[in-house]
């Protein structure tokens, strides 16, 4: 089919007005938002640190040795290979992933339960309960863990007081609050999409399992877990590239120790004032994030269409 | 082949709040039996199955399956098996793994399996469908699959909640002696729920009429249409002509109703009202559409009664006349088709008459709302 007749149809089946509002939407949406700036991004992280006057200069020329630096580390440092940076930044992976797995975890039997109750008034207080926290910002909700993971903060205080504990436990430090707080900042994302599916499922299919006999693990297993994948899948994409791509939160809740590879981004973006190396580091954060998700997508035989859903 | 089960409902109350879904129901459904329950919408006989097959424990009373008393048995302990109103196929499970399902929760190799599928692949004559998704079936074939999935595990009881309101006319009806078919092959206890009572009436050995969680009568269809218990069953199951009046005089079996629109007429007392009728009381006499013809003799008599044609209809198999019936209601006759020529008697009075054994007296009561 010819573009001409795509475009004639296309028209013919929005009108004029709105038709042509999605076309400059999308496109602004998807080549002036997404494309063009990552495009920037892709060909900052390929050029030498300069100061700006000699940019464009002769000595403007690709490089790939932000790419290089990230891998194997500066000249004459002390290990073959850049083992800090490396090792934030599988460690932020393993976090992210670990997030996406404690979210999963919370939010199925959330999930199942909204979904299934046809219980109106209470389930809508649930949902409302769950959004509301939301109307806070990140920012303000980050310190409240803070607070309340702190050496005397409300957990330690009430394990303190119950005799459980004789020494206040650092939760900053071992990176539970950080962990809590990026499982709770991204649960929402987990729930809707899992309830949206969810709420769909025929209730009659469960009691047809519950009726052959089935015990409720195998009918999470057979019948809703196999229904909700688009939605599990489509949860667990976005809380997993997010927490990769958190800054607040570990900014916030992290330990002393430990950091975010985001926060590493952020320094060479800010601190560190080289925007090559930020943007090369970025770009292998996004690109590694991307490949996990199709390579699970594919392990789990989900198809891209199914996250849309 | 299966001995077929009994069931038997003992006292059963169901209560949902305020709500009574189901009273006083005493039904015993003997093993191997074809047994419907036939009532209209929300009159609690979904209810009465959902107590049966475990989804539901009655507020009161038992449930016995086999002699035995479900009490606290799931619905996945129960030797039964539903067939949902929507069949709750499992989209994402290939037909095969459908039919089945039953095995794998307890267990069996998936050679057994598959050797099972077959069977039952070939009793409903879909073999060839084996690998298919149930989106992938018409309507009929996805009952069928329903079906085999249910019969897969073996059940004494089986359980059919409207299974056939979601087909055509022309498959519903196939789907009637499919049904019936099977059923005589496997031989179990067969429990069918319905608003239809051509179903009921062509499938059942023996059919429960339900009104408002009350079970009117049980009994064979034939009993149920020419010998109805109440006025809801009289008026409920087929078509029939209402006259309303009192007894004006009994008469061993028969009685005489002075009707509040053509005076007296005589008709057979109901085996579940004899005995139990006064002159005086409220009543009502049900006479069907068939059972009038038109008299040759126009004197007065006490099975003949004269009215106004309105308005007339070809059916087919057979005239329709309506002519002015009691209470603004049209009195229809149904006159079979067989082949006689027949004048328009359009707003002429005609006068009808029966034979007494073919009409019904009841006491007066709450009527089926059309």
């Amino acid at each position: 089919m010819d573009i001409r007749k795509i475009f004639a149809d296309y028209y013919r089946r929005n009108g004029t007005g709105l038709g042509t509002f999605l076309l400059i939407a999308v496109f602004f949406w998807v080549v002036v938002l997404i494309i063009l700036p990552q495009l920037s991004m892709l060909d900052f992280s390929f050029r030498h640190h300069l100061p700006p006057p000699e940019m464009g200069g002769p000595k403007d020329t690709y490089t790939i040795e932000h790419y290089k630096y990230l891998v194997f580390g500066a000249k004459g440092a002390g290990s073959a290979y850049n083992v800090v940076d490396l090792g934030v930044f599988v460690r932020t992976l393993v976090a992210a992933i670990f997030v996406t797995i404690v979210d999963l975890i919370l939010c199925y039997p959330l999930a199942y339960y909204l979904g299934q109750t046809k219980g109106g008034g209470f389930t809508r207080v649930l949902v409302l309960l769950l959004i509301i926290p939301y109307w806070v910002n990140e920012i303000l909700r980050a310190f409240a863990f803070r607070i309340i993971f702190g050496d005397s903060g409300l957990i330690n205080e009430v394990l303190l007081n119950t005799g459980t504990i004789a020494q206040p436990i650092d939760f900053i430090r071992a990176n539970i609050a950080l962990y809590a707080g990026l499982s709770y900042a991204y649960i929402l994302l987990m729930i809707f999409p899992i309830y949206n599916v969810i709420e769909s499922l025929d209730r009659n299919q469960i009691e047809a399992a519950r009726d052959m006999g089935a015990p409720w693990w195998r009918i999470h297993w057979r019948i809703v877990i196999p229904y909700a994948k688009p939605g599990i899948s489509s949860g667990c994409t976005m809380v997993f590239m997010l927490s990769a791509g958190a800054l607040a939160a570990p900014q916030i809740l992290g330990g002393p120790s430990s950091l975010w590879f985001t926060q590493i981004i952020y320094q060479w973006f800010n601190s560190g004032g080289n925007w090559p190396r930020g943007a090369a580091f970025a770009i292998v954060l996004l690109v590694t994030c991307i490949i996990i998700v199709l390579s699970l997508m594919r392990a789990f035989k989900v198809k891209m269409g199914d996250i849309g859903k | 082949m299966k001995k077929g089960v009994a069931v038997n409902l003992e006292d059963v109350w169901i209560r949902f709040g305020d709500f009574v879904a189901v009273r006083e129901a005493n039904v015993n459904i003997n093993g191997g039996e074809f047994f419907s329950f036939l009532g209209p919408s929300g009159c609690g006989k979904t209810t009465i199955l959902r107590a049966v097959s475990g989804f539901l424990e009655p507020s009161q009373g038992r449930v016995m399956i086999g002699g035995k008393d479900m009490v606290g048995f799931g619905p996945n302990k129960r030797p039964t098996a539903l067939i949902f109103q929507n069949l709750a196929l499992f989209p994402l499970m290939k037909v095969w793994e459908n039919i089945t399902f039953s095995l794998e929760v307890k267990g069996a190799s998936k050679k057994d399996r598959r050797k099972r599928a077959d069977e039952l692949l070939e009793m409903i004559a879909l073999s060839d469908q084996s690998e298919k998704l149930p989106s992938e079936l018409s309507g009929g074939q996805k009952q069928r699959v329903a079906i085999a999935r249910a019969l897969c595990a073996q059940p004494d009881v089986l359980l059919l909640d409207e299974p056939l309101s979601a087909l055509d006319l022309k498959l519903r009806q196939h789907m009637r002696t499919e049904l019936r078919e099977i059923q005589r092959r496997v031989g179990i206890t067969f429990i069918y729920i319905t608003h239809d009572q051509g179903e009921a009436l062509t499938m059942s050995d023996s059919v429960a009429v339900m009104r408002a969680g009350i079970i009117d009568q049980v009994a064979e269809g034939q009993a149920i249409y020419d010998d109805p218990a109440t006025a809801f069953v009289a008026s409920f199951v087929g078509e029939n002509n209402v006259m309303r009046g009192k007894i004006a005089s009994l008469d061993g079996k028969q009685a005489l109703i002075a009707t509040n629109r053509t005076g007296e007429l005589i008709a057979r007392i109901a085996s579940s009202a004899q005995g139990s009728m006064k002159v005086g009381d409220d009543a009502m006499m049900f006479v069907r559409p068939e059972a009038l013809r038109i008299a040759k003799d126009t004197s007065e008599a006490k099975n003949r009664l004269s009215a106004k044609v309105r308005h007339e209809e070809f059916e087919g198999q057979s005239y329709n006349v309506f002519l002015d019936g009691d209470a603004g209601k049209e009195l229809k006759m149904s006159l079979i088709n067989v082949g006689q020529q027949r004048e328009s008697a359009q707003g002429q009075n005609l006068t009808l008459e029966y034979s007494p054994d073919q009409a019904v007296v009841l006491p007066a009561g709450e009527l089926a709302s059309e």
